[in-house]
């Protein structure tokens, strides 16, 4: 499979050696999504490099209108990844973060200019293996009937709809379902989350009815804030809907000391729903 | 209309737990969609048609005053009396001034936001003055004494049941729940109050430069009559309706119609361009234009706002955003909802009073996708809420809490030992909101960060 992937980077990163990005939520929550990137990263063939100096975005700040606390936070990202290395990670929120909203940062000129060049080295994992290595599918193994959330931000910040789909179409046994409105937010929105639960849960809930409907066994998105939405949902209310992480389903395909958890899954197939 | 934004959060719930109201917005909201998406479709150059929409939009406010300027001298070169009205109160004192001049005790309307803006109705009614909403939608919300609830389709969140039920109390007989039959009952009640009033009230879609002349776009034929029937026409148009050319209509009429209606034309376009000739059957004999400002300069002062001045009210962005899908219009508490209302609204009543609004958004960007002339409405959330932090709005807490992550998150060994400390904290406790209806993640035994060694033991590119 690593045959297929030199092409289109630059040629510093004819290394192969590429920077992993884990949002600060990641880091602290789901280091094994942080894990499962680096393995999937691996087993296509790059080697992963830790910058331990980052921290964060900013981005909840930003978000939340505050931008002069959210640009002392992208200054420490700024200053902790290298330019001449691709920067990738498993979130397409935080990568159009970088990628988009840091133009809004009263940055200084000479962090102006290493922000332009880091800026089109960051990718989302799907985004790097497909559009930047031009992968056009992932390998191994994995009996699961998957519906793909599109992660807002992804899809419509960064453009991301078919790379997903197509590397989870390459995995054996693997079903990939539809649901409803495959577009529409699941009502997540970072501290709108909080500061709206009763709106925020009813937009979950809508996303969930669709789930359920589509007879998927797991929701896949690569934004782990949605699917601590989605997932916490379902979870609190007792249906047997899992939510993975696109890097821990690729990393599961193909390793199998990433499957713990996903065998779960097919006992809870059988479990009664909601009461 | 009375402003309610302010009481946005404690009146939430009233539209959150209305499972009917849900229901009618999902179903209305979902089928609009879906047949504009089939018409977008058959429009291979869309994107390149709402780029070239934010481009002229663009050009003509740089360009404003002039704009205006020549705009109401080719309307004055025609017959119109053109005035201009800096806020709310002097658009209403002017139409209260051009009633009593032509002796007037009963005015038609066809559907215009901007009067709801400025409190028309209300105003006419204090002074005697009967106003009779002849839009279907609008005449259904002037008998249930409620605000519109969207842009173009203003009793959206009603069922035909709820609309027949409403029908049968206020006009007291029974009324049957068939949409035919009720636009018939409302038709026998209107053409009565058409041929009685003195005066009809428009709004204006797009006020055309070069011609002096409004287009206003509807599909009941009751604009037209408003506009032709009464011997005296006024005609309120937002200061930002302005196209350079009567040609750019055929730009801008498609991507407004398409995203409002999804019609590819609506089935009426009316195009006034002055008071009837004297030897003429019909139409006004005087015609006024007030151009109303209530804010919209002040707005159009910062280069980003300018941007929600280019918004053709078509509405798709309420129809797309599954925030207003979930709640409907009214909860927003004033005129313009949805991403649009959350952006403009607190330019037009105060930041302070519609603070709230910017905030009621996941950020989704479904608006910004949807938008015909291209205006980047999520980003314009985010902006507004910068200016509410930065005008010292948030509430104090946050701030201090925002602080705190600013000086934590700056530095990786402050960040690691921040986190190492929050673990000893009730971390389920604290985000009680959350986990009432949804599980909260735990906080991992051991970080990423702190397995990174074992994982990368010479972490270093080469």
């Amino acid at each position: 499979m690593s045959k297929n992937n030199a092409t289109c980077l630059s040629a510093a990163s004819a290394s192969k050696q590429v920077q992993l990005f884990v949002p600060c939520y990641v880091d602290q929550f789901f280091p094994e999504v942080a894990e499962a990137t680096v393995r999937v990263l691996e087993v296509a063939g790059w080697t992963v490099f830790f910058p331990r100096e980052q921290t964060c975005c900013g981005q909840p700040a930003f978000n939340s209108g505050y931008w002069r606390e959210a640009h002392r936070v992208a200054r420490t990202w700024l200053a902790a990844f290298r330019p001449d290395l691709p920067v990738v990670a498993p979130s397409g929120s935080c990568v159009s973060m970088v990628r988009h909203f840091y133009r809004e940062l009263p940055w200084r000129r000479a962090e102006l200019r290493r922000w332009q060049d880091l800026k089109p080295q960051v990718y989302e994992l799907s985004q790097f293996l497909v559009s930047a290595c031009g992968l056009r599918q992932w390998q191994g193994k994995l009996p699961l009937r998957v519906a793909f959330h599109d992660a807002c931000h992804a899809l419509r910040e960064l453009g991301i709809r078919e790379e997903p789909r197509l590397l989870l179409s390459g995995i054996q046994g693997l079903e990939l379902v539809e649901p409803a409105e495959p577009e529409v937010c699941c009502g997540f929105g970072g501290t709108f989350s909080v500061k709206f639960p009763e709106l925020s849960t009813a937009m979950a809930e809508r996303k969930a009815r669709a789930l359920v409907d589509s007879a998927a066994q797991a929701v896949v998105s690569t934004d782990m804030s949605c699917l601590m939405q989605i997932g916490g949902f379902l979870q609190k209310q007792g249906y047997p809907i899992r939510a993975w992480h696109l890097a821990q389903v690729l990393a599961a395909a193909v390793d199998p000391s990433f499957r713990r958890g996903f065998a779960r899954n097919e006992r809870q197939e059988t479990a009664p729903g909601p009461a | 209309m009375k402003l309610q934004s302010e009481h946005f959060r404690e009146n939430l719930p009233a539209f959150l737990n209305n499972r009917q109201l849900r229901q009618n917005l999902a179903h209305a909201t979902r089928t609009v969609l879906a047949r504009r998406q089939a018409l977008v479709a058959e429009i291979p150059d869309w994107e390149a048609r709402r780029r070239a929409a934010y481009r002229k939009k663009k050009a003509l406010l740089e360009d404003w005053d002039r704009q205006l300027a020549v705009f109401a001298e080719q309307a004055g070169r025609r017959g119109v009396q053109v005035y201009r009205a800096e806020d709310a109160a002097q658009a209403v004192a002017l139409a209260v001034e051009i009633a009593r001049r032509h002796n007037v005790r009963q005015v038609i309307k066809s559907k215009s936001m901007l009067t709801e803006e400025i409190g028309l109705n209300e105003g006419l009614a204090a002074q005697g003055v009967e106003v009779t909403e002849t839009d279907l939608g609008e005449w259904i919300l002037q008998l249930a004494g409620e605000a519109p609830a969207h842009l173009t389709a203003p009793a959206i969140h009603k069922s035909t049941e709820q609309i027949a039920e409403l029908f049968s109390r206020k006009l007291g007989r029974p009324c049957p729940a068939d949409p035919q039959e009720l636009t018939r009952i409302a038709r026998d009640h209107l053409r009565r109050k058409f041929l009685q009033a003195q005066m009809g009230i428009s709004g204006a879609n797009f006020a055309i430069v070069e011609e002096g002349a409004i287009a206003i776009v509807e599909n009941e034929a009751n604009a037209r009559l408003t506009v032709s029937l009464p011997p005296v026409h006024v005609a309120f148009i937002g200061m930002e309706r302005l196209l350079a050319r009567r040609q750019d209509l055929a730009l801008f009429l498609p991507l407004l119609t398409i995203s409002s209606t999804a019609q590819k034309l609506t089935s009426f376009v009316s195009y006034l361009t002055g008071p009837a000739a004297a030897d003429a059957l019909d139409g006004p004999r005087h015609v006024y234009f007030i151009l109303v400002d209530n804010g919209r300069r002040r707005m159009g002062r910062d280069a980003r706002l300018r941007q929600a001045l280019y918004c053709i009210r078509c509405g798709a962005c309420y129809n797309a955003c599954p925030v207003y899908q979930t709640i409907g219009g009214q909860a927003y508490g004033w005129v313009y909802q949805g991403p649009i209302g959350a952006v403009i609204t607190p330019e037009l009543v105060g930041l302070e009073r519609a603070q709230q609004l910017p905030f009621a958004s996941s950020l989704c960007g479904a608006c910004s996708q949807i938008c015909p002339v291209h205006i980047p409405l999520h980003e314009l959330l985010l902006y507004q809420r910068h200016r509410i932090v930065a005008a010292g709005l948030t509430p104090h807490p946050e701030r201090l809490a925002m602080r705190l992550f600013g000086w934590m998150f700056q530095r990786w060994d402050r960040y690691s030992k921040a986190f190492a400390w929050l673990h000893r904290l009730p971390w389920q406790r604290l985000a009680g909101s959350w986990s009432r209806t949804r599980r909260l993640p735990m906080l991992a035994r051991r970080a990423f960060r702190q397995r990174a060694h074992s994982l990368f033991p010479r972490n270093r590119p080469q």
